[in-house]
C-alpha cells in the first residue's frame, strides 16, 4: 500500500506514515480550526494499514503543541491503534516532548491513562 | 471619532503595553496572520520557551473560540447597528504577566451556560482541572464545527490563574462577553 506523506504547515503537522516499515510519525504543530478534516485521511490510511500491518507498529508523536480540537482527533487516532494492537501487530507509542515542557509531558501522560497501549515518554532538547 | 480620540486611544494602548489589538471579523486567514505576528513578537520579547508556548496556546484557543462562537446576531430592539460578527482581541505584556483579552456578543442562553462553566472552572485547582480535561477528552464528542468543549478548561490550565470575565447586558436577548486571561 502507499505511504502517507504530508508536509507540515503553519497549522498542521508533518505526517509520515510508512506501511513498509510500520512507522507512523506526526511532527510539528496541530492547530487547525476544524481538525476533523485534517485527521480523516490519517484515520482512513490506518484502516487500510490494518488489513496487513507489520508485526511491529511504531507511532512517533513529536508535537510542539496542539489545540483542543486536535486533542480529540489524536485520541481517536490512538483508539484506532488500540483496536489494531494484538491483531497481527504490536503497537508502541513514543511520545516526544521538549525539555521543561510540562504541559506536553502531562498531555502524553493523560493519553497514556486513557489508552491501553504501551507509551514511552521521551524528553528531547528540541522537537 | 474626533482626532483627539486617536491620541487617547494610542495612550491607553501604550499605558496597557498592548502588543496587538484587533477589532473585526475573525476569519481563518486573520487567525493565521495574528498567530504569525504574535509568534515572531513572542520570539523577540520572551526568553522562556515555556511561557512562550503557554501564551501562544492560550491565544490559539481564544482566537478559535471567537472564530467558532461568534454568531451573526440581530437585535429585536432595533439595535442592529451595534451588532456584527466582529469581536475584540487584545494582547498585552506587563512586568510579570501577559494578558489576553477578548470581547464578543453571545446570546443570553449561551451566556448562562458559559457563566456556569467558567464558575465551575474557577472553583477548581490545577489537579481538578486536569481531571476534568481528561474526562471531557475521554467521553466528549466533537461538534460539527470541530469543537471539543475543552477550550476554556485548557485556557485555565495554561493560564494558571482564575479566568476574569463579565457579561454586559445589551438587550433582552444578547450580552457582550468580556474575558481576561492572565498568564504568569
Amino acid at each position: 500500500m502507499e505511504n502517507l506523506t504530508l508536509e507540515g504547515s503553519a497549522k498542521t503537522p508533518a505526517v509520515s506514515f510508512n506501511a513498509s516499515s510500520g512507522t507512523l510519525e506526526l511532527k510539528g504543530r496541530s492547530i487547525p480550526e476544524n481538525s476533523v478534516e485534517f485527521y480523516k485521511p490519517l484515520n482512513d490510511w490506518i484502516d487500510s494499514y490494518a488489513t496487513s500491518p507489520k508485526t511491529e507498529t511504531i507511532v512517533d508523536i513529536k508535537l510542539e503543541y496542539f489545540n483542543t480540537s486536535s486533542s480529540k482527533c489524536i485520541l481517536d487516532l490512538f483508539k484506532q491503534l488500540e483496536g489494531l494492537n494484538g491483531n497481527g501487530t504490536n503497537v508502541k507509542v513514543n511520545w516526544y516532548f521538549e525539555e521543561d515542557d510540562e504541559d506536553m509531558e502531562e498531555a502524553g501522560e493523560d493519553y497514556q491513562a486513557i489508552i491501553n497501549l504501551p507509551f514511552s515518554m521521551i524528553e528531547v532538547e528540541e522537537i | 471619532m474626533s482626532l483627539k480620540n486617536i491620541f487617547d486611544l494610542y495612550q491607553t494602548m501604550e499605558k496597557d503595553n498592548t502588543m496587538l489589538s484587533f477589532k473585526g471579523v475573525i476569519t481563518s486567514d486573520l487567525l493565521t496572520s495574528v498567530l504569525q505576528i504574535m509568534e515572531s513578537k513572542l520570539a523577540y520579547v520572551e526568553k522562556s520557551p515555556k511561557t512562550k508556548k503557554k501564551v501562544y496556546n492560550v491565544l490559539v484557543e481564544c482566537l478559535q473560540n471567537l472564530y467558532h462562537h461568534n454568531e451573526e446576531i440581530s437585535s429585536s430592539e432595533g439595535l442592529d447597528f451595534l451588532f456584527s460578527k466582529s469581536a475584540l482581541l487584545m494582547i498585552s505584556k506587563n512586568a510579570n504577566h501577559y494578558e489576553v483579552k477578548t470581547g464578543n456578543y453571545v446570546s443570553r442562553t449561551k451566556s448562562k451556560e458559559l457563566k456556569q462553566k467558567l464558575d465551575e472552572i474557577n472553583a477548581m485547582d490545577k489537579d481538578a482541572l486536569r481531571e476534568l480535561y481528561k474526562s471531557v477528552l475521554a467521553d466528549g464528542e466533537l461538534s460539527s464545527k470541530g469543537t471539543a468543549g475543552l477550550g476554556m478548561i485548557d485556557i485555565a490550565r495554561k493560564s494558571g490563574n482564575k479566568l476574569e470575565y463579565d457579561f454586559m447586558t445589551i438587550d433582552k436577548d444578547y450580552d457582550f462577553f468580556c474575558l481576561n486571561v492572565k498568564i504568569d
